[in-house]
C-alpha cells in the first residue's frame, strides 16, 4: 500500500502537492466555499412568508436591491465610511511609521509593540471604550462642559458617522502600521541622501523618492483596512445610531428581525462583488506603479 | 590651477564620545584626483560625508572654491556623490535617474536632453535609457551613478568606495576608465577607498587616515617609498619590520642597532631621536634579494626557506634567519623546486632600502 503511494508520489508531483494542501483545502471548502455557495443560491430564492421560502431561481432579489433606495444609499455610505477610515488611518499612521523607520535608532521593535499594544484587547471592548469617550456624558463632553468651554454636549460625537469613522480608524490602525513600517524600513537611507545630493529639498525628496518607494506598504495598508471595514457591523451597530448605519447592519437585519434571507443574501453578494471590484481596480492600478519596487 | 580649491580647516566630527574625524586640515587642488585611504572606521567616509553635507562638523570649516560651505545643506553644495551602493532610484529608469538632478537647475528641455545624451555617451551607456536598476549589472549601475552625479557638472565629485562591489577584473577596468574620465573632464575627484592598490594606482595624491587623523598626505610613490610612520608603512604594500634601537647620530646618518643583525649606519630622513628604543626598521620584500650564493651587498644573511608560494609573475618566500622568525621576500627570478639545497639560501639587503620609523 505504502509502496504504491510512494510510486504515485514519485511520478506525479501534483498529487504530492494536493495531499500536502488537503488539510487547508478541506477547511477552505467547508468554511468558505460551502457558505458562499449557500449564500449565492439563497440570493436567488424568494421569501414568501415568515417561515416559507420559494426555491425557484430568480434574479428578482438583485433587482429589488437596486430598486430600494435605502440599500443603494447604505452601500455607498459603507464605501464612503471605509474610504474615510482608510484615508485617516494612512494620514495618521504614515508619519509614525516614518519616524520609527528613520529616526528611532534603538528598540524599534519596542516602539512597534507599544503602538500595537491596545490591539491585544478585544475589539468589542475597544468599541465600548469609545462609547465612554465619545458619549454625551463621556470623557470629551464632560471635560469640555466642566471646563466651561461648552454648555451643551456635542451630539455629533456619538451615534453618528463621525463616531463610526473614529472608532474604526483606531481599531484598524495597527494593521496599517505594520505594512507601512515594513515598506519604509526597507528604503535604503542612501536613496534619500542621493535625492538631497541631487539638489532636492527635504519636502521634494519625500514626494519624489520616499513616498513612491513606500507605495507597496501604502497599498497593502489600503487593502487591509478597506476590505474588512466595508463589512464591519459591530461598530456601526453600537456607535452609529441612525446616521452611522452601514449596509452590513441592514444585511444582519434581513437575516434577523426583517427575516428576508434571500434579499439579505443578495445584498451580501452585491457588497462582496463591489469590494472585490474595488480591490481589483486598486491593485491593478498600483501594480503598474510599484512593479519596480518589490 | 587653484592649489587650495577645497580647504579643510581644523575639521572635527564627534559622534557621542567617538572622534570620527579629529582636527584635520589639508587642501585639495583643483582638477586633482585625490584619495582618502584607510582601514574601516578610520574616518575617511565621515570626512567625505562632511564634504557632501550629510554630516555637519563638530568644529572647523570647509571651503570649496573660496566659498564657505560648512553650514550649507547638501542640495546647496557644488558637490555630487557616487554612493557605495550606487543608490540608483529603483522606481525610475536610467534616463529619469540621470535627469533627476537636473530638474532644479532651471534648464530648458532641449538642454536637459542634450546633457543626458552627452553624459550617457561619456559613461558608454547609450541605449540603456529605458532600463531600470534591476535590469542592470553592477558595472552598469556604477556607470549610471557616475552619470547621474556628473550630469550636474559639479565642482567636486565625491566617490564613496564606488568599486567595492565589483569583481576584480571589472574593478581594474573601471579604475583605468575612471582615471581617464577624470583627466578628460577635469573635475576634482575625492575618492574614498580602503584598497591601497586602488588609491595608489589612480590618485594624484593620497591622504592615509587612521583614528580620525591624517597619517600621511603625499603622492602615491612617496607613500610607498618614504612612509612617515609605521602605520603607513604597514598599510601601504607589504613590509618586514625589524626590531631596532638608535645609537649616536652624525647629522644625516644615524647608527642603528638592528636586533640580531648588528649596528648599521642608516639615513635619518625623519629626524628620529638618538638612543631611542621606540623605533623600528622596515624593509620591503621586493628590495631584498634571495640567492643561492653569497652576495657582496651591505647585509648578507644565511637563511632557511620555511615556505614558498608561487604567484605566477613572481614567487614569495618565507624565510627564517638568525633567530628572526619570518622575513618575506619576493623574487621574479625563476627558481625550480631543486634550486635551493636543503632550503638553504642567502638574503641580501642594501642599507638604503632600510627605512627607520618611529613606533608611534
Amino acid at each position: 500500500m505504502i509502496g504504491f503511494l510512494k510510486k504515485i508520489y514519485a511520478k506525479h508531483d501534483n498529487v504530492k502537492a494536493y495531499s500536502l494542501l488537503s488539510p487547508a483545502l478541506i477547511l477552505v471548502i467547508l468554511a468558505m466555499i460551502v457558505p458562499m455557495a449557500l449564500m449565492l443560491s439563497f440570493s436567488m430564492f424568494t421569501q414568501v412568508s415568515m417561515m416559507e421560502i420559494d426555491y425557484t431561481f430568480t434574479f428578482q432579489r438583485y433587482i429589488d436591491f437596486f430598486q430600494k433606495k435605502l440599500l443603494v444609499t447604505l452601500l455607498i455610505k459603507s464605501i464612503k465610511i471605509s474610504f474615510l477610515v482608510t484615508l485617516i488611518t494612512l494620514i495618521t499612521a504614515y508619519p509614525v511609521c516614518y519616524y520609527i523607520a528613520f529616526y528611532v535608532k534603538k528598540n524599534k521593535m519596542l516602539w512597534l509593540v507599544l503602538l500595537t499594544l491596545p490591539f491585544w484587547t478585544s475589539y468589542l471592548l475597544r468599541v465600548f471604550s469609545w462609547k465612554i469617550i465619545l458619549g454625551t456624558k463621556g470623557v470629551i463632553n464632560s471635560s469640555l462642559i466642566n471646563a466651561g468651554i461648552l454648555s451643551e454636549p456635542l451630539t455629533f460625537l456619538m451615534y453618528s458617522e463621525t463616531a463610526v469613522v473614529i472608532t474604526l480608524t483606531h481599531a484598524w490602525a495597527a494593521f496599517a502600521l505594520l505594512p507601512l513600517y515594513v515598506s519604509l524600513e526597507k528604503i535604503d537611507f542612501s536613496f534619500i541622501e542621493a535625492g538631497r545630493d541631487l539638489g532636492l529639498s527635504r519636502f521634494e525628496v519625500f514626494w519624489k523618492i520616499t513616498f513612491p518607494l513606500s507605495l507597496p506598504g501604502v497599498i497593502g495598508a489600503i487593502l487591509i483596512i478597506f476590505i474588512p471595514t466595508v463589512g464591519d457591523y459591530v461598530t456601526p451597530a453600537l456607535l452609529g445610531g441612525t446616521d452611522g448605519r452601514m449596509l452590513s447592519n441592514m444585511i444582519q437585519a434581513y437575516f434577523g428581525k426583517i427575516n428576508n434571507i434571500p434579499l439579505g443574501a443578495a445584498s451580501a453578494t452585491i457588497m462582496l462583488t463591489t469590494v472585490v471590484l474595488i480591490t481589483i481596480i486598486v491593485s491593478n492600478v498600483t501594480k503598474k506603479l510599484t512593479q519596480r519596487l518589490t | 590651477m587653484n592649489n587650495s580649491f577645497i580647504q579643510i580647516n581644523n575639521i572635527s566630527k564627534h559622534f557621542a564620545d567617538v572622534k570620527a574625524v579629529d582636527d584635520v586640515s589639508f587642501e585639495i587642488k583643483e582638477g586633482e584626483f585625490f584619495s582618502l585611504l584607510g582601514p574601516s572606521g578610520c574616518g575617511k567616509t565621515t570626512l567625505l560625508r562632511l564634504l557632501a553635507g550629510f554630516e555637519y562638523p563638530t568644529s572647523g570649516n570647509l571651503l570649496i572654491d573660496g566659498t564657505d560651505i560648512t553650514a550649507l545643506p547638501p542640495d546647496k553644495r557644488p558637490t555630487n556623490m557616487v554612493f557605495q551602493n550606487y543608490a540608483i532610484f529603483p522606481h525610475l529608469n536610467v534616463e529619469k535617474n540621470i535627469q533627476f538632478g537636473l530638474r532644479k537647475l532651471g534648464l530648458s528641455n532641449d538642454e536637459i536632453g542634450k546633457r543626458v545624451k552627452e553624459v550617457l555617451s561619456l559613461v558608454k551607456l547609450e541605449g540603456y535609457e529605458e532600463r531600470f536598476s534591476n535590469q542592470l549589472s553592477g558595472g552598469q549601475r556604477q556607470r549610471v551613478a557616475l552619470a547621474r552625479a556628473l550630469v550636474r557638472q559639479p565642482k567636486v565629485l565625491l566617490l564613496d568606495e564606488p568599486l567595492g562591489a565589483l569583481d576584480k577584473k571589472l574593478r581594474d577596468e573601471m579604475q583605468l576608465e575612471l582615471r581617464t574620465l577624470q583627466k578628460n573632464i577635469g573635475i576634482t575627484f575625492v575618492f574614498v577607498t580602503h584598497d591601497q592598490q586602488e588609491a595608489i594606482s589612480m590618485s594624484d595624491r593620497v591622504a592615509v587616515m587612521n583614528d580620525g587623523k591624517i597619517q600621511q598626505l603625499s603622492a602615491p610613490n612617496e607613500l610607498y617609498k618614504n612612509p612617515k610612520n609605521i602605520f603607513v608603512s604597514d598599510f601601504i604594500g607589504e613590509t618586514n619590520f625589524l626590531k631596532a634601537e638608535t645609537k649616536s647620530s652624525d647629522g644625516e646618518f644615524i647608527n642603528v642597532s638592528i636586533e640580531k643583525l648588528g649596528v648599521f649606519k642608516i639615513k635619518n630622513n625623519l629626524n628620529i631621536a638618538t638612543n631611542s628604543s621606540d623605533v623600528v626598521c622596515s624593509v620591503r620584500p621586493e628590495s631584498m634579494m634571495i640567492s643561492k650564493v653569497k652576495s657582496d651587498w651591505d647585509i648578507c644573511l644565511d637563511a632557511k626557506i620555511s615556505q614558498t608560494s608561487y604567484l605566477g609573475e613572481m614567487t614569495r618566500f618565507y624565510v627564517e634567519t638568525k633567530g628572526i622568525e619570518q622575513l618575506i621576500t619576493v623574487s621574479s627570478q625563476h627558481f625550480d623546486n631543486q634550486s635551493f639545497e636543503n632550503n638553504k639560501c642567502f638574503i641580501s639587503i642594501s642599507l638604503e632600502d632600510i627605512s627607520l620609523l618611529n613606533k608611534k
